[in-house]
């Protein structure tokens, strides 16, 4: 019988033009700050990848500062259309520089190289692209006839996807007007800080992106501070929930793009072999490392035994290992910590009583990692059922009709998104009308456009981001107000 | 008599509408998640020493093809050359598989062919359309095994199936695959490019499976679009769900279109990915192609010499 064993196929870690240290971005140009410094690693290795320069709240004070000044006198009074210009610029320098940057981002978060490169760098260009065709379109997004940028934003993003987020961020907010203050994750600074650059080459004025690494402390600052007119954050519902209460009596306003616990439905009249793809695209893509990961999988029970045989067979063919080889499905977790947390929910899971599978699987003997786990034999009341684990690992419940699928899926603190899989389009809606969750996949899974809106309902967070819909987080309706309320 | 050429399925063959129940009660196809998988798979990079074995396995599983108007008896001789050796240059580059032709050429390849090893497979049953009488298909496979084909690609009937005489198709499959007995494998085409949809491509997969065929296959090569990924996921997915119900492995043929060394590699791919790396092997999955040979020996050269030499260094035949 046959073995083919696919050789190593690394994409070269010299395209992420890795530098020993980087500093943060205030006022258009790179400085060491005030705050001191910490270290970026390689989850994959657990390897220093480089210095960072730790933001303080004087380096605070400082890009606040500078953020106030470019919207009052460059960014702010700008004819529109110039500001699209600089968005389309930055759109097409992250194009140029796809390959540097979906390295970098593998390297500094330990996801797959294929998945940066075919995902995430693209996604970014997509985004910027998008709001810079918004920019002097403003008037007919539907918030009045002549909306206003809210001023300052102060946006603090997670390490799921570090280079995606800070667009996502960056870009609707920028085209309607503001400036920002921005706070990468403090395990995944440097494909912000790239960003940073390519906006500093892209002649954006000073003062209009500042970008300040750092841990909680600094994102405290930045969210709190007096200057900023707008926070948004996205991040666990946790820490989500301690900056709505100190932003509660404040004139700043917010949006949260929090945690989530989706359901992926699958009815017996699926296309089984693409809903086990959507399956394992929900939760295994990016290590489960996804706020709307499909981490509870709802499977109607006179297909569960079938569908499971083929998941666990496909499962059986993920590749597991260095996240710069080209071939490889299964990254690194981000962090020790995270790792900490996915062991520990793993470990009441067995404890509950569900049924822990993983297939045969070796992990490296160096950095953060956990094999792709499906858990059977979970029934609702189970904390693998209720709590996000943000990490390769699955649930799967069992439904009898429509009915319990919808009860089922809804019965969850979170809202974020769903998925439905049948044949069936009448079904389709009819779940959909039904479901509480932002996104609704219908077929697929964790698909992502920038014309598409997304966020959540109840624990998930409020706000929307992508679309028309991401420009009203970033306008006020001008002279009539009420555009919050 | 049904059932034995299908494993415990047998009894679903008794009617035009006890197989549709049966054929349309396969879960469905989802064509967009087909073509995203496919193409993810397609992704994969193989290179050095997985590279130079899939290429000499490719070589191994290529059905070397000639159904021209124009072929003659010297064309079919050359190509039966080339078939034993590919590579004049380098007597450890495999033959293939086997010489495709059509039923009046068969006994000129067998000749040309003998003691190579390398087969002799003959298309039949009024190759590429399939219109003609039971009787005058009959009498082509039966032809062509009289010649010596060790191998029989026959076509189905596409209009039957479209309009849901599915019985029609059915026995079809089963009188030619009872004319070929023990002398030689069934390969069913299904034409896939005429059948439209990936549900079609599946249940016209199962169809041919249950019938008895050795092979499903995707095209003729006289239709556009021949063989493509998610064509050639649905059937290979076809061929693993087959062998898990009824313990029988088939084997699956892509044809037309193939034509460059890397989408080779890509196929065996989704091969090993989706039915799984048993199928590596010219038992199970077969190429039919023509040109893809000499873009196979020049990248296995290329492997070997670590310099790129032209196309002139292989023989067209």
């Amino acid at each position: 019988m046959a073995t083919w064993e696919y050789a190593p196929a690394p994409e070269s870690r010299d395209l992420a033009r890795l530098r020993t240290s980087y500093g943060m971005f205030v006022d258009g140009e790179f400085s060491s700050g005030t705050g001191g410094s910490f270290k970026t690693v390689n989850p994959a290795t657990e390897e220093v990848l480089a210095e960072v320069a730790e933001a303080d709240q004087g380096d605070v004070d400082r890009a606040v500062a500078a953020a106030r000044k470019a919207h009052d006198k460059t960014w702010g009074p700008m004819p529109p259309a110039e500001r699209g210009k600089y968005l389309f610029r930055i759109a097409r320098m992250v194009q140029e520089r796809s390959r540097e940057l979906a390295v970098l981002e593998s390297l500094d978060n330990g996801k797959p190289i294929r998945e940066a490169r075919d995902v995430d760098v693209p996604l970014v260009a997509a985004h910027f692209f998008y709001y810079a065709g918004w920019a002097d379109k403003l008037g007919y997004a539907g918030f009045g006839p002549d909306p206003r940028p809210l001023g300052v934003a102060g946006q603090v993003i997670p390490w799921n996807f570090p280079l995606l987020m800070a667009a996502w961020k960056l870009a609707p907010a920028l085209a309607a007007g503001n400036t920002c203050v921005l706070k990468p994750a403090e395990t995944t600074p440097l494909t912000a800080l790239v960003l940073a650059e390519i906006c500093q080459q892209a002649g954006l004025p000073p003062g209009v992106v500042n970008v300040l690494p750092g841990a909680g402390a600094t994102g405290r600052a930045v969210v709190t501070h007096p200057g900023v007119d707008k926070v948004a954050f996205t991040g666990s519902t946790e820490v989500g929930k301690e900056i709505a209460r100190a932003l509660a009596g404040t004139a700043k306003l917010l949006t949260l793009e929090l945690g989530g616990k989706a359901a992926n439905i699958v009815f017996d009249d699926a296309p089984l072999d693409q809903a086990v793809e959507g399956i394992v695209n929900g939760i295994f893509f990016n290590q489960g490392h996804v706020c709307c990961a499909g981490s509870r999988l709802l499977v109607q029970e006179s297909v569960a035994e079938e569908l499971l045989d083929k998941l666990k067979h496909r499962l059986a063919t993920l590749r597991l290992g260095d996240p710069l080889d080209k071939n490889t499905d299964i990254g690194a977790i981000n962090s020790a910590a995270q790792l900490a947390k996915i062991r520990e929910l793993a470990g009441v899971g067995d404890a509950e009583g569900a049924t822990r599978w993983s297939p045969p699987c070796e992990l490296p003997e160096h950095g953060y990692w956990f094999p792709p786990t499906l858990f059977t034999g979970v029934s609702q009341a189970h904390r693998i059922a209720r709590e996000e684990i943000f990490g390769p690992v699955l649930s799967v419940l069992t439904f009898r009709t429509p009915d319990e699928a919808v009860e089922k899926a809804n019965n969850t603190p979170y809202g974020l998104s769903a998925g439905v899989w049948t044949d069936k389009g009448s079904r389709i809606l009819w779940m959909a009308q039904r479901l509480r969750a932002g996104v609704v996949w219908a077929n697929t899974f964790n698909k992502f456009d920038p014309a598409s809106p997304f966020g959540g309902f109840k624990e998930s967070g409020f706000g929307r981001e992508g679309g028309r819909q991401g420009l009203e987080a970033y306008l006020s309706a001008g002279d009539t107000g009420a555009a919050h309320d | 008599m049904r059932a034995s050429a299908s494993g415990g399925l047998g009894d679903v063959a008794t009617s035009d509408s006890s197989l549709r129940r049966f054929l349309h009660g396969l879960p469905g196809v989802d064509q967009v998640g087909a073509e995203s998988r496919a193409a993810t798979l397609f992704t994969r990079s193989i290179k050095k020493a997985s590279k130079v074995w899939a290429l000499e396995q490719a070589i191994r599983m290529i059905d070397l093809t000639t159904l021209e108007g124009q072929d003659t008896p010297g064309k079919v001789r050359a190509l039966c050359a080339k078939a034993r050796r590919p590579d004049p240059s380098d007597p450890t580059t495999p033959p293939v598989a086997a010489v495709c032709v059509y039923p009046d050429l068969v006994a000129v390849a067998v000749e040309a062919l003998r003691g190579s090893g390398v087969r002799t497979a003959s298309v039949a049953t009024a190759f590429p359309s399939g219109r003609a009488t039971l009787t005058t298909k009959l009498v082509d496979v039966a032809e062509a095994i009289a010649a010596g084909a060790g191998e029989i690609d026959m076509v189905i009937d596409r209009g039957a199936f479209l309009s849901g005489r599915l019985m029609d198709v059915y026995d079809e499959i089963v009188a030619v695959k009872a004319a070929c007995g023990d002398r030689a494998h069934l390969k069913v085409i299904l034409e896939t490019g005429e059948l439209s949809t990936l549900d079609n491509v599946r249940r016209a997969s199962w169809l041919a499976l249950l019938a008895g065929g050795d092979f499903i296959k995707t095209s003729t090569g006289k239709v556009s679009p021949a063989a493509t990924p998610p064509v050639a996921l649905t059937m290979l997915q076809a061929v693993r769900d087959f062998e898990a119900s009824t313990g029988a492995a088939r084997g699956v043929k892509v044809a037309g279109g193939i034509r460059s060394a890397k989408d080779a590699v890509r196929y065996l791919v989704l091969v090993n990915e989706v039915a799984g790396e048993r199928w590596l092997t010219p038992e199970l999955f077969r190429f039919g192609a023509s040109s893809l040979l000499n873009d196979l020996l020049m990248q296995r050269a290329t492997q070997r010499t670590g310099a790129y030499s032209g196309p002139d260094y292989f023989t067209l035949d």
